[in-house]
């Protein structure tokens, strides 16, 4: 379908530009994330991160650009966002959004990979094979004693937790995780950092974070956005010895 | 093996929902029926019909909360629903008039004689057949919230500018049958019927059927609603109502969950519309007055949205008052149920069920 546009990477962004009144919010974005790879995207505000994440997830248009998923099979500009969902990129808002009047396990219910139509989804029963999945999740996440809690009495970090849960629940290829650890204790940071290592080892990851520690904790390629476009790429030592970045960091 | 699923699932305020509903389809007319008039246990005449009434209200409502208090869709349009629903049996029983009309033509209502017209609109083709009649009154409906709805919600409309286009509709609605090159009895709507399926709607028993099959409607509706929001489906609503987006990212297609709701409470109120319309006798274009569903909305903030029994409640315990002080204090009915609105937002904002009753609603009622 997208002959002459191959490309072996999972998520493949090239020349993307969208403006919102005359702003330029991405500006020729180009972007590569290798299939397993867990890449962690940081900048200043303004930078265009989110505004990345809303082009993959079917939320924006861009105006220009290509954004392909999987191996350049998918053209993710043509479709919307629940196609996008099922076809396996799940995405973490930056602000903790779970459904805060169900119960934490239906939570991870609604989220689990499953027939996403209407009538099937009337139709649906729990299954014992549904059940195990539950209880996978629940070790990974760490949310068993909640399990019966109403997800809007957890803590902000439970419910961080929770959402990825309910990403890792649809098993997604690739996760886009928005600044994961806003808000979070250096206890919770830390957790969070071990949990997105486990999540990696089986799926390809994409963090938005403005926490350098954290970045740090992670260990992985940075990539450095300004303007909507990409400043610096590398590890986190060399991007934070770039003149540039130093000077787009500190303003100078 | 569906009703045993369902019961297990109601909690102690629904279980005695239906119990007094079934109750009532049983007692009202037994008691209207075989007991004298003068005793204590004599239902009267004029009860069976207002508490009939009640029963058609109460489907409403609870139509109203599923769209509303289950997936966040504000209709000020439902009395549009009910009305269509009531006016397709309202032809029916126009058509079985026939020769007994005072113009005596047996083809064509009185108010098409009166206005010269020579033949039978085709909008009035087969309604002489009940089974026809009452398809429509699922059809119709049906069809105006799968058209409304399809672009609404495709176009992503929501809250206060859904609720304005709902309120619209209705209203537009309601000039357009005022008309009566509509077709549809113009100002004066239908009316003067004589029988249903054979039986005079005067008589007594009729009436005393039509108040049970009011009560048995509005328990099948209430099973319909509960069975669908104690599915997997009843969740996304939930989650749709708490989260829109976030049930779009995992994949959900959130219109057609929302269209799907929104035609199934659709056809609800149809159905309370048309035992509706045998029962006070007529239907006019005043049943789709902007007003009549924003008095709908009432009743489900008074009883609690997103309770399906509170719904019920509200609109019984609303259209009681209604009673009572429309022949007390007429002035004051408005202003009543005015502030009624406001305290309850103010200081019940889950309504009476969902404050009072929210332990003994079962499995996924409100929190």
């Amino acid at each position: 379908m997208n002959a002459g546009r191959t490309t072996d990477a999972l998520l493949y962004l090239d020349g993307v530009s969208v403006s919102f009144d005359g702003f330029k919010a991405l500006n020729q974005l180009a972007l590569l994330i290798a299939p397993g790879e867990m890449r962690a995207i940081v900048g200043p505000n303004g930078a265009g991160k989110t505004t990345m994440m809303d082009v993959i997830t079917g939320k924006t248009r861009p105006d220009t650009g290509d954004v392909l998923f999987d191996g350049g099979r998918h053209d993710l500009t043509r479709l919307d966002e629940a196609t996008i969902a099922e076809l396996g990129i799940g995405r973490k808002f930056q602000k903790p959004t779970v459904f805060e009047s169900h119960t934490v396990e239906d939570n991870l219910r609604l989220a689990l990979k499953a027939p996403r139509s209407v009538f099937p989804t009337l139709a649906a029963r729990r299954t014992a094979e549904e059940k195990a999945r539950l209880d996978e999740l629940f070790a990974t996440v760490k949310l068993d004693a909640q399990r019966r809690t109403q997800a809007g009495g957890l803590s902000h970090g439970q419910k961080q937790w929770l959402e990825i849960g309910m990403l890792l629940a649809q098993d997604p290829a690739l996760l886009l995780v928005d600044e994961p650890v806003a808000g979070m204790t250096d206890a919770e940071t830390f957790e969070t950092a071990e949990l997105l290592k486990r999540i990696n080892r089986t799926h390809s990851v994409v963090v938005v974070e403005h926490d350098m520690a954290f970045v740090r904790e992670l260990g992985v390629k940075v990539t450095v956005l300004h303007e909507g476009s990409v400043l610096a790429e590398g590890t986190i030592d060399q991007v934070s010895a770039d003149q540039r970045v130093v000077e787009v960091y500190l303003g100078r | 093996m569906i009703v045993q699923r369902l019961a297990g699932r109601l909690g102690l305020s629904e279980l005695a929902f239906v119990a007094i509903v079934a109750g009532l389809a049983v007692l009202v007319p037994l008691a209207n029926l075989t007991m004298p008039e003068g005793s204590l246990l004599h239902v009267s005449n004029a009860s069976v019909v207002l508490f009939g009434k009640w029963m058609c209200y109460a489907l409403l409502a609870l139509s109203l909360d599923l769209v509303w208090g289950y997936c966040g869709i504000l209709s000020l349009g439902h009395g549009a629903f009910f009305a269509l629903g009531g006016y397709a049996m309202g032809m029916y029983l126009m058509r079985t008039i026939g020769t007994r009309g005072v113009y005596g033509n047996a083809l064509l209502p009185d108010f098409m004689v009166f206005l010269n017209w020579k033949e039978l609109p085709f909008t009035w083709y087969f309604f002489d057949w009940f089974g026809y009649a009452a398809l429509m009154v699922m059809l119709v409906p049906g069809i105006l919230a799968f058209v409304l709805g399809w672009f609404a919600f495709r176009s992503r409309v929501t809250g206060v500018y859904l609720s304005i286009i709902t309120q619209a509709v209705t209203y537009a609605l309601q000039l357009a049958f005022f008309r009566n090159d509509m077709g549809f009895g113009g100002n004066n709507g239908l009316t003067d019927f004589k029988d249903i399926l054979g039986f005079q709607v005067q008589a007594q028993s009729t009436r005393a059927a039509l108040f049970a099959l009011s009560a048995l409607a509005l328990l099948g509706g209430f099973a319909a609603a509960k069975a669908i929001v104690s599915s997997k489906l009843g969740l996304v609503l939930v989650a749709i109502r708490d989260a829109e987006t976030r049930t779009r990212f995992i994949g959900y297609r959130v219109e057609h969950y929302k269209l799907f709701v929104f035609v199934v409470s659709a056809v609800m109120a149809g159905i309370a519309g048309a035992l509706y319309v045998p029962q006070v006798g007529i239907i006019n274009p005043s049943e789709f007055s902007p007003a009549n569903s924003i008095e709908a909305v009432i009743w489900v903030a008074v009883g609690g949205r997103g309770t399906l029994v509170g719904a019920a409640l509200g609109a019984v315990l609303v259209n009681a008052a209604k009673t009572w002080l429309t022949a007390a204090l007429p002035t004051l009915w408005l202003f009543v149920l005015g502030a009624l609105f406001i305290l309850v937002t103010l200081f019940l904002p889950r309504g009476i069920v969902g404050t009072f009753g929210a332990k003994f609603l079962g499995r996924r009622g409100t929190k």
